[in-house]
């Protein structure tokens, strides 16, 4: 069984985006987006099992991105592929630009975070499985394949608790933050990773053109909320929640 | 001019009314929009929304839809759109709609704009926008499509009224054997609650990490949520304990409630948690670190042993 996971490089979220006049500027440094990892170490944990034989990992944007590509490799993958392409793209045209990739690579199952930590849009896995006509199974924290892997069957993490569902191969899966807790790089995974391939593509190799369709104008931090007051006892807070607040 | 049609949720027995609150946006775009519902045994569902001012009701009530798997939910859904002419297909944020809509886009080729607390007109485009990075940003962002797909958050939107002339009933067949068939449910945890849902409720008590064990949990948050007839939410760090199961997680990844009164029981205020709370009107928290983020947001702050207070708190409430 082959995997590809995708992953995104994301600012850190453990560090606070520094904000000047308006404008975002990401001093931050850079990580695999918290999602992605999972995805990543749930695909080294299948493999560990002996269930895929191998894991190519898949990323879009800048040169900058070997970064993260080097740190997936570092992680366990075993070669790692850049679709080299430095403009803002949307979830749209990532899924675009995916499925080009795996036509190619024809993956058995494609692992990805549910969403990336900067944008928040929660929406490449699902398209790719709708452009390539696949099953889906989203915001997943379990998964165990059947039936001499021809099915996996995953629980999800939904609004009324956990669903379970079961698809057939070749599927999409995207994953939640309670599926796995992500390894650190060991030194060795480090030292291996130096010799590991990482293939950059473009858009024109994979036979395709694309183009963004939503466009971010600004960015700006939202109105903060003032603190309010502190309290010394509960007898003050109820009486403040009823005469003040008027929510009692 | 625009033409919406709006993806309606329902838990098989009635609507869920946070999914409504999407109307209100499709009423702030110029054009007639159209509600859609699937799944099967509709009537009593169909029957309550017909009086929401949308120009058609389409229902497609087939076994098949029974449950909602996104391969055929997505499929009956783009067909929909076209049917309708849709120009924007819209849904309030849920686990439902960011499972199915994107897919729903991919197939009718359109972008998808996730999570939009406001529209705005700029020249002759429509301007969105929504929160990225757990909140701690909005952008506006434009679309250059002919047509695209939105959800909206629950809380930027006011709930609908429900005073319109009854609308016509579309119903259109579903052709289920040409159907995607390559997923399947198995199964779903049925968790009966007295409480209201999280994120309806007027009154929400969420909890952390230093409740410690679900027990704790039960007995603190669970009865100061009881006494004041609310919702119980947690953090990250109490559902991956074990305290509560992961519908109760608040925040970035988890839902998103904005009540009259939210209380935080040792919640120190993870950006990630605090992304899910900072529109609600009243936030008290009670934490015995001073320094807890929580406090530069919160309304009304106790600094103190949430084992002392809280039994207290309930006491006083139950009292009164």
């Amino acid at each position: 069984m082959k995997i590809l996971v995708a992953f995104k490089r994301v600012p850190d979220p453990n560090d606070d985006a520094p904000v000047g006049g308006g404008a975002l500027v990401s001093t931050a440094k850079s990580v695999i987006n918290p999602f992605d990892q999972i995805a990543i170490e749930e695909a080294l944990r299948i493999r560990e099992r002996g269930e895929a034989t191998e894991i190519v990992g898949a990323t879009v944007g800048a040169p900058s991105v070997d970064e993260q590509a080097r740190a997936a490799l570092a992680m366990g993958v075993d070669r790692a592929i850049r679709i080299d392409d430095s403009r803002a793209l949307d979830p749209y045209a990532v899924a675009r630009i995916l499925r080009a990739l795996i036509a190619k690579e024809a993956p058995d199952v494609v692992i990805m975070g549910k969403q990336a930590v900067d944008d928040d849009s929660n929406q490449v896995g699902q398209m790719l499985a709708g452009l390539l006509a696949w099953p889906q199974a989203t915001f997943v924290s379990k998964i165990e394949f059947l039936n001499d892997r021809k099915r996996v069957r995953c629980t999800r993490e939904t609004d009324a608790g956990l669903e379970v569902v079961e698809t057939t191969l070749p599927c999409i899966i995207t994953t939640d933050l309670r599926l796995n807790e992500p390894r650190y790089v060991s030194l060795p995974g480090l030292i291996r990773a130096r010799r590991k391939p990482i293939e950059i593509l473009t858009c024109d190799q994979l036979g395709m053109t694309v183009r963004p369709l939503t466009t971010v104008l600004s960015t700006a931090r939202p109105p903060k909320r003032a603190a309010g007051t502190r309290l010394q006892s509960v007898e003050e807070l109820i009486v403040k929640l009823k005469q003040e607040a008027k929510v009692l | 001019m625009a033409k919406t049609l709006v993806l309606i949720e329902h838990d098989r027995q009635e609507v869920k009314r946070p999914s409504l609150h999407a109307i209100t946006l499709a009423r702030q775009f110029d054009g007639e929009y159209g509600l859609l519902v699937l799944g099967h045994r509709l009537d009593e569902i169909v029957k309550s929304l017909v009086c929401f001012g949308a120009s058609v009701t389409m229902v497609a009530d087939d076994p098949a839809l029974a449950e909602p798997l996104a391969d055929r939910y997505a499929t009956v859904i783009a067909d929909a759109a076209r049917k309708f002419g849709a120009t924007i297909l819209l849904a309030t944020s849920s686990t439902f709609s960011k499972d199915i809509l994107p897919r729903a886009a991919a197939l009718l080729d359109a972008p998808m704009v996730t999570d939009v607390l406001a529209i705005e007109r700029k020249d002759d485009s429509i301007v969105y926008r929504r929160p990225v990075s757990a909140g701690s940003m909005v952008t506006t962002v434009t679309v250059d499509s002919d047509r695209c797909v939105l959800t909206a958050r629950a809380t930027a939107f006011e709930p609908p009224e429900a005073n319109a002339a009854a609308c016509p009933i579309e119903r259109f067949a579903v052709a289920a054997s040409s159907l995607p068939n390559g997923m399947q449910f198995i199964s779903r945890e049925e968790r009966a609650s007295e409480r209201p849902d999280l994120t309806e409720a007027r009154v929400v008590v969420s909890g952390g990490r230093p409740l410690k064990n679900k027990e704790t949990f039960d007995r603190l948050v669970g009865g100061l949520a009881d006494v004041l007839g609310g919702a119980v939410g947690a953090t990250r760090a109490a559902v991956d304990a074990g305290m509560v199961p992961n519908d109760y997680q608040i925040g970035q990844t988890g839902k998103i409630v904005a009540p009259q009164l939210y209380i935080g029981i040792g919640i120190s205020g993870a950006i990630q948690h605090l992304a899910g709370i900072k529109d609600s009107r009243i936030i008290v928290a009670i934490n015995k670190d001073p320094d807890a983020p929580i406090f530069k947001m919160a309304t009304y702050g106790l600094v103190g042993d949430l084992h002392q207070i809280v039994p207290q708190l309930i006491e006083t409430l139950h009292k009164s």
